[in-house]
C-alpha cells in the first residue's frame, strides 16, 4: 500500500522554551543521541514497507542548516524528502489541508502525522495493521499511551471503547480527570480526514463573515479561518462517530519541549541503540576512555584516554575532552572543548563552548519519578514563587567558562565569557 | 617561670573537629595548638604549665605527658567543676601560680602568634605594674574589645567594649603577664577577667599594654582557623622558608608533611597544610586549606577554603568550598558539590550540599 509521512516541526514562534539553544539552530533539528531530533522520526517512518515520500510542514524560513540536513537525510535514507513550508502558522490541521493535494499526490492511500518534538519507539507498522483490523476501511489512528492520574491532564486525554479501541471522547488538556490514555502526537490517517477538516474550515470562514470584526471571539481566536488545530478542532468532534481510533503502546514516549527533556529523551533514544543502531554507542577500549552506560560519541570527537563519560552522554562532533574530565546525563555539542578535570554534570553544552580546568558545571535533572511506570516528565515553568526552579544548565554557543569555577542550576545565552561562578541564575 | 593556659571546655565553635579531640590538639598547621603554645613558653624559660579545663580528657592527658618528657616541662591540669570564667581558674590554680613568687603567664588557648613572651616578661619587669597585655591592631575594632593606653608608657587607661565610633585600634590579644599580688583580686566563683578585674587594676594604674609585632588570630572557628593558617604559613616564609615545600604544581605557601604523598598534574597552594599520610591523588587542586592526618583526596577534585578532618575520604571530582569543614572519618562520594558544608564525623555524604548547612 503506498504511504506517505508528514512531520510537523512548527516553527521560530513555536519551541520558545528550548532557547537559547534554539537561538543556533531550528529545534527539530537539534541533536538527541547523536543525531538530530527529526531523524529519529524519518528512520521510522523510512523503515515501514511502501513509504514514498516524507514531508517536512512547518513555517521556517528556507535555512541552511534545514536544507544540508534534507540533503544527507535523503541520500542516507533513499527516500525522497521535502520541505514544505507554510505561509503562516496554520495549526497542526491547518497545514496538512493546506497541502493535502501534495500529500496525497502518487496515489498515498494513507498517510501518517508526527509532531516533531516528541521522541518515542515509533511503532508505524504496528499501528498500520491495528487500523487494517480495527474500525471501516477509512478510520483514523491515534497513537495513545498511558500517562498517571494528575499528569494526563497536561496533555490530550482519550477515553476508549476497551474492546474496539474506538476513541468515545477527546478532550485537550482538561482541567478535570477525563482519561489516563493521552495522545502521543502521532497520527495515521487516510484522504477521508481532509474532508473533516474542510468542513472545520468551512465553519470558520462562516464565522468570520458573520462577525468580521469579532475575530477574537471565533472558535479558534485568530482571524485566520485556515489555522485548524488537529487535536481541538478535529478530534473533539469525530470522537464517538465510529471514525476515530486508538491504538496504546507501552513503548517509550516522551515530548521534548524543554532542554531538560532532550537529556532525557537522549537516554531513551541511547537504550533503543542496543537494538536498533549497536554501532552508535562507544564501547570501552584500550587506550580508549572509560565509559559506563549509553554513551554516543561522534567519530571525529578527540577525548583523553583517563576521562569518564557516561550514563547518557551525547559527544558532538570535533569535541575535545581532556585528561581526566568526567561527563554523566549531557549532551556536549559540536566543536565544544572540556579542559582537563572538569566535571560536568546534568547539562547542554553549547557549540564551540570552552570549559576551563577544573570547572563545575552542573544541573538538576527533571526526570518523571522513576517508581512511578506511567510518569512522564514534567515542563516546569522556569521560575517558582519567583525564583529560578533549578533545572538542567544550559550553555549557548560560543560560551566560555573560566578554570575553576562552578555554574549550577543556570542558562548562559550565547557568545558570553563569564568570569566567576554563578548559580541559579539566567546570564543574558 | 609559670604559665597557665585558659584551655575550657568542649570547644564548640571548632566543631566538629573537636568532636574528636580536644581543641588543644586539633593540628594547626601540622602542629598540635597546644604544641606551638608550650614551645614558645619553653623557649622564654617556662618550666611549669597549668593547663585549665573545664572538660577532662584522657586525650589531652595523654598527650601531655607524652609532651613533658619531649619539651622538658612539667605540666597539670586544673579541671574547673563549674566554669569559672576567664578570671577564676587563676584562682583554681593559685598555688601552682604563687608558688614560684614570680610573674606568670597567662593566655587563651585559641591564640596563634609569634608568641612575645620573652619581650613580655621584660616590659613587665620594666614597668613594675601588677599586670601587662599583649594588644594587637586590627582593622576593624568594633567587632572587638578595645583598650585605651598611654602612648609612651603602655598605661592603660580603660577598656571600651565593641565602641560604636572610633576609640582606638588596639585590642586585647588574650596574652597576659601577673605578678602574683593579682590573685588577691580573683575569687574562686565565676568571674570575667575583662570585666571585672582588669577596670579596676588600670583604675589603679596597674595594667600596661604592649603592642604585639606581627600576625595574630583567634582561631576558634573555621573561617578563622583558615585565616590564621594563611598568616602563619606567610610568616613561616619570612623566617624559615626551608620548612614549606615546592617543587612542579606547588603555588605560594604550602606545608607538607614528610609522610604525605602527592600525585601528578597537582596544583596545590596557595595556602595550603598537608598532614601526615595524607594521599593527594593525581589531578587535584587545593587552595587555602588544612588537610589533616590521614585524610585521601581522590583524584580530579577541587578544594578551596575548606578544613579536611583525619581520616576522611573525598572521592574523585567532588568540588568543596566555602568553608566546608569535614569531621574525622567523612566520606564524601564521588562528584559531589560541597557548598559551606559543616559535616559531623563518620557521615557518609551522599548528595551535593549546594547551600551552606551542617549534616549531622
Amino acid at each position: 500500500m503506498p504511504l506517505k509521512a508528514v512531520i510537523l516541526i512548527g516553527g521560530p514562534q513555536k519551541g520558545t522554551r528550548f532557547r537559547p539553544l534554539s537561538f543556533e539552530v531550528p529545534k527539530p533539528l537539534f541533536p538527541v543521541a547523536g543525531v538530530p531530533m527529526v531523524q529519529h522520526h524519518i528512520e521510522a517512518c523510512a523503515r515501514v514497507p511502501g513509504m514514498k515520500e516524507i514531508l517536512l510542514l512547518g513555517f521556517y524560513q528556507p535555512h541552511e542548516a534545514l536544507s544540508r540536513f534534507l540533503v544527507a537525510a535523503q541520500q542516507e535514507f533513499k527516500i525522497p524528502i521535502r520541505y514544505l513550508q507554510e505561509y503562516a502558522a496554520l495549526g497542526t490541521a491547518g497545514g496538512i489541508y493546506h497541502f493535502r493535494d501534495q500529500i496525497l499526490s502518487g496515489g498515498a492511500e494513507a498517510f501518517f502525522v508526527l509532531n516533531a518534538d516528541v521522541c518515542s519507539e515509533f511503532p508505524l507498522q504496528e499501528m498500520l495493521e491495528f487500523g487494517q483490523r480495527h474500525g471501516a476501511a477509512h478510520s483514523f489512528v491515534i497513537l495513545g499511551t498511558t500517562a498517571n492520574r494528575t499528569q494526563a491532564l497536561n496533555y490530550g486525554c482519550i477515553v476508549a471503547n476497551a474492546d474496539t479501541q474506538e476513541v468515545q471522547h477527546y478532550v485537550e488538556k482538561p482541567s478535570t480527570f477525563v482519561s489516563e490514555v493521552i495522545n502521543c502526537g502521532v497520527y495515521l490517517f487516510t484522504p477521508a480526514i481532509f474532508q473533516h477538516i474542510g468542513e472545520v474550515f468551512q465553519r470558520q470562514q462562516q464565522e468570520l463573515a458573520l462577525c468580521p470584526y469579532l475575530g477574537e471571539e471565533s472558535s479558534n481566536g485568530w482571524q485566520r479561518a485556515e489555522v485548524i488545530r488537529l487535536e481541538q478542532d478535529v478530534f473533539t468532534a469525530l470522537a464517538g462517530r465510529g471514525k476515530l481510533y486508538v491504538y496504546k503502546t507501552d513503548g517509550f514516549w516522551s515530548q521534548i519541549k524543554s532542554a531538560g527533556s532532550a537529556i532525557y529523551a537522549s537516554r531513551l533514544y541511547l537504550n533503543q541503540y542496543s537494538k536498533t543502531h549497536p554501532e552508535r554507542l562507544a564501547q570501552n577500549k584500550p587506550g580508549g576512555p572509560i565509559i559506563r552506560g549509553n554513551v554516543y560519541i561522534h567519530p571525529t570527537a578527540s577525548i583523553d584516554s583517563t576521562a569518564v563519560l557516561g550514563p547518557n552522554v551525547s559527544i558532538g562532533e570535533g569535541v575535545t575532552v581532556g585528561a581526566g574530565v568526567r561527563v554523566r546525563e549531557s549532551i556536549v555539542l559540536h566543536g565544544a572543548a572540556l579542559h582537563d578535570h572538569t566535571c560536568v554534570l546534568n547539562t547542554i553544552v553549547g557549540w564551540d563552548s570552552t570549559i576551563g580546568r577544573w570547572a563545575r558545571v552542573e544541573g538538576t535533572p527533571s526526570d518523571p519519578n522513576p517508581n512511578d511506570p506511567y510518569a512522564k516528565i514534567d515542563s516546569e515553568s522556569l521560575f517558582r514563587d519567583g525564583r529560578l526552579t533549578p533545572s538542567i544548565t544550559i550553555l549557548g554557543c560560543s560560551v566560555t567558562i573560566p578554570a575553576e569555577v562552578v555554574i549550577l542550576n543556570s542558562i548562559v545565552l550565547p557568545h558570553k565569557e563569564l568570569s566567576r561562578s554563578c548559580k541559579n541564575q539566567i546570564i543574558l | 617561670m609559670r604559665a597557665l593556659i585558659l584551655v575550657g571546655g568542649f570547644g564548640t565553635r571548632l566543631r566538629p573537629l573537636t568532636l574528636s579531640r580536644p581543641k588543644p590538639l586539633v593540628e594547626f598547621c601540622n602542629k598540635a595548638l597546644l604544641l606551638h603554645q608550650l614551645e614558645a613558653l619553653r623557649q622564654a624559660g617556662v618550666s611549669r604549665v597549668v593547663l585549665a579545663v573545664s572538660y577532662m580528657s584522657e586525650a589531652l592527658e595523654a598527650a601531655m605527658r607524652e609532651q613533658e618528657q619531649r619539651l622538658g616541662l612539667r605540666i597539670s591540669l586544673s579541671h574547673e567543676k563549674e566554669p569559672l570564667g576567664t578570671a577564676g581558674p587563676l584562682a583554681l590554680a593559685r598555688e601552682l601560680l604563687a608558688e614560684g613568687e614570680e610573674p606568670f603567664f597567662v593566655l587563651n588557648s585559641d591564640v596563634i602568634c609569634e608568641f612575645p613572651f620573652a619581650a613580655l616578661a621584660r616590659f613587665h619587669r620594666q614597668h613594675g605594674g601588677e599586670g601587662s597585655l599583649v594588644v594587637t591592631r586590627v582593622e576593624e575594632p568594633a567587632k572587638y574589645g578595645v583598650v585605651v593606653s598611654e602612648a609612651d608608657t603602655g598605661r592603660i587607661l580603660r577598656f571600651v567594649e565593641k565602641p560604636r565610633v572610633f576609640v582606638s585600634n588596639k585590642i586585647n590579644a588574650g596574652l597576659y603577664i601577673f605578678s602574683p599580688g593579682i590573685l588577691r583580686r580573683i575569687q574562686l566563683r565565676p568571674t570575667s577577667i575583662e570585666k571585672e578585674i582588669f577596670p579596676a587594676m588600670a583604675q589603679e594604674g596597674q595594667l600596661y599594654a604592649m603592642e604585639l609585632q606581627g600576625f595574630w588570630m583567634d582561631i576558634g572557628q573555621p573561617k578563622d582557623f583558615l585565616t590564621g593558617m594563611c598568616m602563619y604559613l606567610q610568616a613561616l616564609r619570612a623566617q624559615h622558608p626551608e620548612k614549606l615545600h615546592s617543587g612542579p604544581g606547588v603555588v605560594g605557601n604550602v606545608l607538607v608533611d614528610p609522610s604525605a604523598k602527592i600525585g601528578a598534574n597537582c596544583v596545590i597552594g596557595p595556602n595550603v597544610t598537608i598532614g601526615a599520610g595524607v594521599v593527594v591523588e593525581d589531578g587535584v587542586r587545593i587552595k587555602r586549606c588544612t588537610v589533616l592526618e590521614g585524610a585521601r583526596i581522590r583524584s580530579h577534585s577541587w578544594l578551596e577554603s575548606c578544613i579536611v578532618g583525619w581520616s576522611c575520604s573525598v572521592g574523585q571530582w567532588v568540588r568543596m568550598e566555602n568553608v566546608t569543614v569535614l569531621g574525622e572519618d567523612v566520606i564524601v562520594n564521588d562528584e559531589l558539590y560541597l557548598n559551606g558544608a559543616n559535616v559531623l564525623p563518620h557521615k557518609s555524604i551522599t548528595e551535593s550540599v549546594p547551600e551552606p548547612r551542617i549534616i549531622m
